[in-house]
């Protein structure tokens, strides 16, 4: 594997220039540079030109097809969890590594806080602050909120450069070319990677494709080197984002594969042992992963199978040792069941003393999909770990989903190692795809790479079918090995008259489907993940209308309030809270702590006074909803509410969904339960709503967004006061009251 | 409210018990015969006019007329003026000279009284007279009462000050005239003979009255103008000499006004005009003309609502903040712009190059309590000088900027309680030699030559060790 063929079509010119441009000299250089002559390039250049330009192309693609939402909206950091990754790299660059490592944060959970340091994935972070010092350094004068916006782009672009070698390693590199295109603008990696996503996800999946792709080529080559650089990439990805644990399973997963299908070799051993002890090493330093990584019941799977390997090797030995072979089955017998047993015990013991933990919660609603609805409603209750509908399978992949399994037959038709991997880690991505919409991110790699091997083997067959036949004389001679397959298949179907005709139209078609795959994709990433979702559009009757008033209210919040002052929503709106309003939040996106989130569930789902109560008990100063009324915005904390209800309800039994509901239908019209007319959430929600008239020809207090006139519209707040609602009334923020003179 | 109408009595009684033993000689000299104030009330700047006819009774010529003010007035003082009226030709046409103002220190001023010395040109011969037009203006003089309003209220505010004018001279006959916004005037210090007609209050005339008379006034009335005041702004001016001077500016604004009390209510805000008439929601701020790349924004991004009209003459800036601005409540934005050089910069008569660019804060009718300009030169400049037509703080900076290596000179102006008449051209001088123009590009096009060159190498030179 090491020297590889660059496949090369067919002709004459190949063999003679081969030899020649293998080693110019100095003068041969010069000369060549200044004679006009010999400007023309060599064939084995024309190629390599081609591929460098192809690749920066698709570098420079993968980059601005991300950068609709500047384009539409502006540099602005996106969504939710971006807001608490800006606001800590903001801290790190500010104060430095060591502050920020050592970061307690009261500004959250109030009064519980939060060690930032030893509970987040410093990976983005660091890398966002690396490469903006870096720029400082080279005097370029950059925020570091643009630097933000544009990593994962540009982590985007870095990530079609490894899926070129890893094409390439594991085909060929047309089909290195081909998955660098089509990764470059696949919607399911752009969902969360274009400018202003700046996620952990956006440098994760660079990370991950890169540990693997560093992987394969250890266990193609065998060198200590590769295995080093796959186990500081494993690093990279553990640093970066908590979905390392796929990698740390499907590698052992993978060896074992390779173990039972006979293929064990050194290469694997060297590739496998490095890459496990260094990885792990490493991956400790990361506080946040700390010890988990020997003691939980997620990793144990790559520990048993470095211990397997080691008896592996001992067999190995043992056989090399032993010329009798009825000998060996006899203590290959033995060995086999004292590992196994030994493996067993010491798993059963570690579990039953603590000292391996067991599985999470979020890795069981991986494995069963239904775990999370009954036993963590928390986990259930974002959107997306719901589990994917197949439109927006279609919605990702388009065409790959087609060319998935065409890919995975071409796998199977030259299996090697480096294909039982891409064809595993498809499998398994597929799978966790399937149950989780956000983990469709994770399978994008190994499809695009997949169907890339399907288009280039296909194109490839195609077009020396169309080649060979015009020069029929001239193939069985000068043949590559790589080309005999075709060269033989063209020979044959030499008899068969519309081949050539054939061919090209086949041809045509595959390019008028990729051309498809390419409208496709930037329809999706211009309509449907180009919205930063903290600025709201809509279309108007004077062109484009705009909500701003997620900032408007955030910003008031910053300038007007106490800087001390507690804010209580419910915990969507945490991150963005501290980020842009500054201010200390009772809950937030980092959903650590279930029972602090059921007390704001309870409290927001209980009637004004009982709340009051808790919300003194908090120390919170003011109470923010999120309404959509009056613009018909659907994602407003009335429609998550019953959520809030079913988080509340699971821990204070108090709280029962069925008072919400009238008939099992969940409803905020006259016909409203009684209880939801008058909790907490509905108070601030139609505070004085019930005197607006917000569409012509409906009744006051018509609600847009569920469209229906509201039950109570005589709200009076006894314990909280009005303190701002923006302009399109999508934020309203309450002022809790002191409490009253006793006498 | 009577105690309230008769503010710091004991303080008058001791100016005009105090006036008895300062009889100085230096004011004997000269009288004013007559005086005419005109205060107008009608924003939060107040702009005080006063005519003054001053008589050199001495022997003596004079040189310096005084103008007296109580220290709690001086503070408040953002800019004073004053112009001498000559009436020169044949058609006895009026025209002004504009006079040197400076404060002035006396070492028995009475009651911590502050003065300011007026020079005038031709020093006031025995027995003659002058005019002069004095014009002053206050900042923060103007107290909310009630101190905190709700939504619906409307704002009312005190003015204080003296019916009779401070001076170190005798008055002949002064008349004093007050102009209030609106006509709601709760209520005013009457002080015989004064009277109110409309928006007018007069005090006055009063006749002769002795150096330092000082009579309290307080006039309590409406006023819902915006008092939008930027507590700080940071003006930063970019010279390129590509082409384009780049301003960025910092504002932190506040409303000034009395305080918000109690509730925002959206409802009574849009369905009510009544509804907070005190707040405001828009600032316009006038640029200079030929303005392009206008951006408006804060440290959480872009703010969607401005407008910009532009002509030939002027460009204007309609921006409005996130939220309405009550009393009390604060905003800070950045709005930044880029100009054509042209315009601004030019080579004077010794070689040097100056830019000539507006001193001052954009916005219109805003107090700026503390302005900074920072005029950044281009890298390689030298011998930085300001020239500012009024006093200001001065230091240099360094800026780094893109591609720069030895940085950039900053030229920091700085003055505080700036209001609109300081809008008034400054110049910057200093030396540049063109050649520096070329470094950046000269850098980054070696830096791609370095890298071409590297691929060269890489792609014809054969590192490997096996042979």
């Amino acid at each position: 594997m090491v020297g590889k063929t660059e496949p090369v079509n067919g002709s004459v010119k190949q063999a003679a220039m081969s030899s020649s441009s293998s080693n110019p000299s100095r003068s041969d250089l010069l000369s060549s540079t200044f004679s006009l002559k010999s400007l023309k390039l060599k064939t084995k250049q024309q190629e390599l030109l081609i591929r460098v330009s192809i690749l920066c192309l698709v570098y420079i693609l993968a980059f601005i097809t991300r950068l609709f939402s500047v384009l539409r909206y502006e540099s602005m950091i996106h969504e939710f969890d971006p807001y608490f990754n800006y606001r800590t790299t903001l801290f790190l660059t500010q104060k430095g590594f060591y502050e920020f490592w050592n970061w307690f944060d009261s500004e959250s959970w109030y009064p519980l806080g939060r060690i930032i340091g030893g509970t987040l994935y410093p990976g983005l972070m660091v890398t966002a602050a690396l490469i903006y010092w870096t720029l400082r350094l080279l005097r370029f004068a950059v925020h570091i909120r643009e630097v933000c916006v544009l990593t994962a782009p540009f982590f985007a672009s870095n990530t079609t450069l490894v899926a070129y070698f890893f094409g390439k390693e594991i085909w060929d590199s047309g089909a290195g070319l081909v998955a660098a295109a089509l990764i470059a603008i696949c919607p399911g990696y752009i969902s969360r990677s274009v400018a202003g996503s700046y996620d952990n996800e956006g440098v994760a999946i660079f990370a991950l494709l890169l540990t693997f792709y560093l992987f394969v080529k250890a266990v193609n080559t065998g060198s200590l080197a590769w295995a080093l650089a796959s186990a500081f990439g494993y690093f990279y990805m553990v640093s970066a984002w908590g979905g390392y644990v796929f990698i740390i399973n499907l590698i052992p997963l993978y060896v074992l594969v390779l173990l039972i299908t006979g293929r064990y070799s050194m290469r694997l051993y060297v590739a496998y042992n490095c890459m496990y002890v260094l990885g792990m090493l490493l991956a400790m330093q990361i506080r946040f992963v700390g010890f988990q990584h020997v003691q939980s019941g997620e990793h144990m799977a790559a520990m048993g199978v470095f211990f397997l390997m080691q008896v592996f090797y001992f067999l190995d030995w043992v056989k090399y040792m032993l010329s009798d072979t009825k000998m060996f089955q006899d203590f290959l017998r033995i060995t086999v069941t004292c590992a196994v047993v030994a493996g067993a015990i010491a798993l059963g013991v570690g579990t039953a003393s603590g000292y391996i933990s067991p599985w999470t919660g979020r890795f069981y609603s991986l494995l069963d999909p239904t775990y999370a609805k009954d036993h963590i409603p928390i986990i259930a209750s974002v959107s997306e770990h719901q589990p994917t509908a197949w439109s927006s399978f279609m919605f990702d992949f388009h065409i790959l989903l087609f060319l998935f399994p065409a890919g995975l037959y071409f796998c199977f038709k030259r299996l090697s190692d480096a294909t039982i991997f891409i064809v595993m880690y498809g499998l398994t991505s597929m799978y966790f795809a399937g149950v989780m919409v956000r983990l469709i991110l994770v399978a994008t790699p190994a499809v695009c790479l997949i169907s890339a091997i399907a288009v280039s083997a296909t194109i490839k067959n195609l077009t020396s079918l169309i080649r060979t036949k015009s020069k029929t004389a001239l193939t069985t001679s000068t043949k590559g090995s790589s080309g005999s397959k075709a060269s033989s298949k063209a020979s044959l179907d030499q008899s068969q008259p519309f081949q050539k005709n054939g061919a090209i139209a086949l041809l045509f078609g595959a390019f008028y489907l990729l051309s498809r795959y390419v409208s496709h994709c930037t329809w999706v990433t211009s309509e449907a993940y180009s919205s930063p979702s903290i600025v709201l559009a809509a279309r108007g009757a004077h062109g484009r209308v705009i909500f701003d008033d997620y900032r408007e209210a955030y910003f008031w919040l910053r300038q007007n309030t106490p800087p001390d002052a507690k804010v209580m929503s419910w915990w969507d709106y945490g991150y963005q809270i501290t980020a842009m309003g500054n201010r200390t939040v009772i809950v937030d996106n980092n959903t650590w702590n279930n029972t602090h989130i059921a007390t704001v569930g309870r409290a927001m789902s209980s009637y004004e006074d009982e709340a009051y109560e808790i919300m003194r008990s908090l120390d919170v100063d003011y109470v923010l909803v999120v309404f959509g009324g009056v613009t018909g915005y659907s994602s407003d904390d009335i429609n998550k509410f019953l959520w809030m209800v079913r988080i509340g309800g699971g821990v204070f039994p108090v709280i029962k969904e069925h008072d919400y509901l009238v008939n099992g239908e969940y409803r905020v019209d006259k016909g409203a339960a009684p209880k939801m007319l008058n909790c907490l959430m509905y108070k601030l929600s139609y505070y004085r709503f019930g005197e607006l008239v917000t569409e012509y020809g409906k009744p006051s207090g018509y609600d847009r967004a569920r469209g229906v006139e509201i039950g109570n519209k005589d709200i009076k707040l006894e314990y909280l006061e009005e303190a701002f609602t923006t302009s399109n009334w999508i934020v309203r923020i309450y002022k809790v009251k002191p409490p009253k003179n006793r006498w | 409210m009577d105690a309230l109408l008769r503010p710091r009595p004991t303080l008058s009684l001791v100016f005009i018990s105090l006036f008895l033993f300062l009889s100085r000689s230096f004011s004997q000299e000269i009288h004013i015969t007559n005086a005419e104030r005109r205060i107008d009330l009608s924003s939060h700047i107040i702009k005080v006019f006063l005519t003054l006819k001053v008589e050199n009774t001495g022997e003596t010529a004079a040189s310096d007329i005084l103008l007296a003010f109580p220290p709690t007035q001086v503070q408040h003082i953002a800019f004073i003026e004053a112009l001498a009226t000559a009436t020169t030709g044949k058609r006895k046409k009026k025209s002004y000279v504009r006079l040197d103002v400076k404060p002035t220190e006396l070492p028995d001023a009475p009651n911590g009284i502050k003065y300011f010395t007026i020079s005038l040109i031709n020093p006031l011969k025995s027995g003659d007279t002058a005019t002069l037009e004095v014009l002053y203006i206050f900042t923060h003089s103007l107290e909310p009462f009630p101190v905190e309003i709700s939504q619906s209220e409307s704002q009312l505010v005190y003015y204080r000050d003296s019916a009779l004018i401070l001076s170190p001279y005798r008055i002949k006959q002064q008349i004093t005239f007050i102009k209030t916004p609106s006509t709601k005037v709760e209520s005013f210090t009457r002080v015989e003979p004064s009277n109110r007609a409309g928006t007018e209050l007069k005090y006055g005339p009063f006749e002769d009255q002795t150096p330092y008379s000082f009579s309290p006034i307080t006039v309590h009335f409406e006023n819902n103008n915006p008092f939008a005041v930027v507590e700080e702004l940071v003006r930063e001016v970019e010279i390129s000499h590509w082409g384009s001077l780049q301003i960025t500016e910092h504002y932190n604004l506040v409303h000034g006004g009395a305080r918000h009390k109690g509730v925002f209510s959206r409802v009574d805000y849009q369905s009510r005009s009544f509804s907070g008439a005190y707040s405001f929601k828009q600032l316009l701020a006038r640029l200079p003309p030929r303005v392009h790349s206008v951006y408006y924004r804060d440290e959480i991004g872009n703010i969607s609502s401005s407008h910009l009209r532009t002509d030939s003459r002027k460009s204007e800036l309609e921006i409005e903040p996130r939220y309405p601005l009550f009393g009390g409540w604060k905003a800070t934005f950045v709005i930044g712009y880029v100009l054509p050089l042209q315009d601004f910069l030019f080579e004077s008569s010794d070689g040097r190059r100056y830019l000539n660019f507006t001193f001052g804060c954009p916005l219109v009718e805003t107090v700026v309590d503390k302005l900074t300009i920072k005029v950044v030169l281009p890298e390689g400049s030298k011998d930085p000088s300001a020239v500012v037509p009024f006093p200001v703080e001065q230091h240099l900076e360094t800026k780094y900027s893109y591609l720069d290596i030895v940085g950039r000179t900053v030229v920091v102006l700085e003055k505080k309680n700036a209001v609109p008449v300081h809008n008034t051209p400054f110049q910057v001088y200093y030396t540049f030699n063109p050649i520096f123009m070329l470094a950046e590009p000269l850098m980054l096009a070696s830096a791609f030559f370095l890298l071409f060159v590297a691929c060269l190498a890489y792609l014809h030179v054969d590192l490997s060790i096996r042979k």
